[in-house]
């Protein structure tokens, strides 16, 4: 039913946990099956002075594809620039988990727009810095 | 090592179950229809089957029809009944826990004119008389309760829920294929019409199932053909499964007493270690009335289809019913029926111990599982005496 590498990011999770002080933070809900996952990021420069992501961290309540695509979205966002991490669609975190049955591909949705979230989290807080947007990110809706 | 803990999924076969069969599938491969000698011993092989399956239940040898699986079985008691006695009412009352052949066939006749109507169950997943009252009306010609329940266990009071069928005018089936073989069966003292079992789920062979229908009550066949089983039933046996079911009842009249109690200890004992060496966990089904062999839990803040790979990986088969692992997405009825959230149902984890469980394979289950646990709820944003899990 699941590919090697998906099983494989399922037992050794990358980038799992909770963040300290996160910039942006996207907390998503399945509505599908009833699942959440929490996406955290820290987000630096590159050499060019673009944004990118420096660091990024999950958690996750969910079925083994929900888990290994939300670890693979981490590996796949790491070092990217926002714009591109935004980009990542859920047919790509299923390719790099060597493909997901059917029924799984709403978990592989749900790993990047718990990214897009966090993305949109830290620009709204960048946006309104100063004015208390701490409590943003927190909706639970897919 | 190798733990199976599924026996409520499906049974191995038992060694002196294939035993009987083998002569049934090499050599004696002749038609019971027949008239030939070869024929007629097959026949004998069916009829002395079904006199060992009858006799596990109380039932006379006659009244028993053999079909392809119990779901069969399930499918004909009420479709069957529905449509030979449309006269006597056009309601259908199941109990919201019943197998999805017994809803899925219910569902099905809504279709012919039927109307179907569920009676709740309390948190321990019991049917309630008061909860089946409700249910009922004067239109209601047939009640479906399980004997138990084959994800909680939960062990119903079949005898009572009849008698208040039967004082509506209604038949009584009873689903008991988990049940069968695990404990004692008498359909005269149950007091129902109908009754369904299964032979995978009691050490036989998967492809046997039988339905019990009392002297005088009106089937209507769904298969039809060559008029085999008494015509409610068509289609050539199944020799060799049909003869292993009946070993496999054979075996069970013998030992199903003194099985039970080792696996009830077996269980009480794995069911209290997991309760103190796990946190946050709960039992579902009822503390009591439950079959010997099955545990059924709830993990807080994970997941059941996660756990169950684990648990694979730590070589423990076993099973959940989570929202995760369904066709559907959605959670086992049964736990929402009982009145776990979606979360809850989520995190449950069926256990289920049988024949050749040994006390070694409940250690290695023991073993591994407070490592699995924890490392899931390592992964998971809900935390105990965190926010969000509900
Ligand atoms: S998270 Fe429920 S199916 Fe993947």
């Amino acid at each position: 039913m699941y590919s090697e590498i998906l099983l494989e990011h399922f037992r050794n999770p990358r980038n799992m946990g909770r963040m300290e002080k996160p910039d942006g933070v996207g907390k998503v809900g399945n509505p599908a099956c009833g699942d959440v996952m929490h996406i955290y990021i820290k987000v630096g420069k590159n050499s060019s002075g673009e944004e990118i992501i420096e660091d990024i961290k999950f958690e996750t309540f969910g079925c083994a594809a929900a888990i290994g695509t939300s670890s693979m979205v981490t590996e796949l966002a790491k070092g990217k620039t926002l714009e591109e991490a935004e980009k990542i669609s859920k047919e790509d975190v299923a390719e790099a988990v060597g493909g997901l049955p059917p029924i799984k591909m709403h978990c592989s949705l749900l790993a990047t727009k718990g990214l897009r979230k966090a993305i949109e989290d830290y620009r709204r807080k960048k946006g309104d810095a100063g004015e208390g947007g701490e409590d943003s990110g927190d909706s639970q809706e897919g | 090592m190798r733990a199976y803990l599924d026996y409520a999924s499906t049974t191995p076969l038992d060694e002196r179950v294939l035993e009987a069969m083998l002569p049934w599938l090499r050599e004696h491969y002749a038609n019971p229809t027949g008239i030939y000698s070869l024929c007629q011993k097959a026949k004998q092989a069916v009829e002395g089957a079904r006199e060992k399956v009858a006799e596990l239940v109380g039932a006379s040898a006659q009244e028993i029809v053999f079909t392809s699986s119990g779901t069969e079985a399930c499918n004909l008691a009420i479709k069957g009944y529905a449509l030979a006695n449309r006269r006597r009412g056009r309601r259908i009352v199941v109990s919201a826990v019943e197998h999805m052949a017994v809803l899925e066939a219910c569902r099905a006749m809504e279709s012919q004119g039927f109307s179907v109507s569920v009676a709740g169950v309390d948190e321990h997943g019991c049917v309630t008389p008061e909860k089946l009252e409700q249910a009922l009306d004067r239109d209601t010609l047939l009640v479906a309760v399980q004997l138990a329940n084959n994800e909680i266990g939960t062990v119903q009071e079949i005898k009572e829920l009849a008698e208040i069928a039967h004082e509506h005018g209604a038949a009584f089936f009873c689903d008991a294929c988990i049940a069968n073989g695990s404990i004692p069966i008498d359909v005269e003292k149950l007091d129902v019409e109908l009754l369904a079992i299964s032979a995978h789920k009691m050490y036989g062979p998967k492809g046997a199932g039988a339905l019990y229908i009392a002297k005088g009550t009106r089937v209507e066949p769904l298969l039809h053909g060559g008029g085999q089983e008494h015509g409610y039933r068509s289609g050539t046996e199944n020799v060799p499964a049909i003869v292993g079911f009946g070993r496999a009842c054979e075996i069970a009249a013998e030992e199903m007493e003194e099985e039970a109690e080792r696996l009830r200890r077996m269980r009480d004992e794995m069911v209290r270690r997991v309760m103190s060496e796990v946190e946050d966990v709960r039992l579902n089904g009822h503390p009591e009335r439950r079959l010997p062999g099955n545990a059924n839990f709830a993990f807080a803040y994970i997941e059941g289809e996660s756990l169950v790979l684990e648990l694979d990986f730590a070589g423990v088969s076993v099973s959940t019913g989570s929202a995760c692992t369904s066709p559907t997405l959605e959670p086992s009825h049964v736990l929402t029926a009982i009145g776990l959230s979606r979360a809850q149902a989520h995190g449950s984890l069926r256990v289920t111990l049988g024949r050749f469980t040994t006390q070694e394979e409940v250690e290695h289950f023991l073993s591994v599982l407070p490592g699995v646990v924890e490392r899931l709820r390592r992964i998971s944003p809900f935390k105990r005496g965190g926010e969000g899990y509900v």
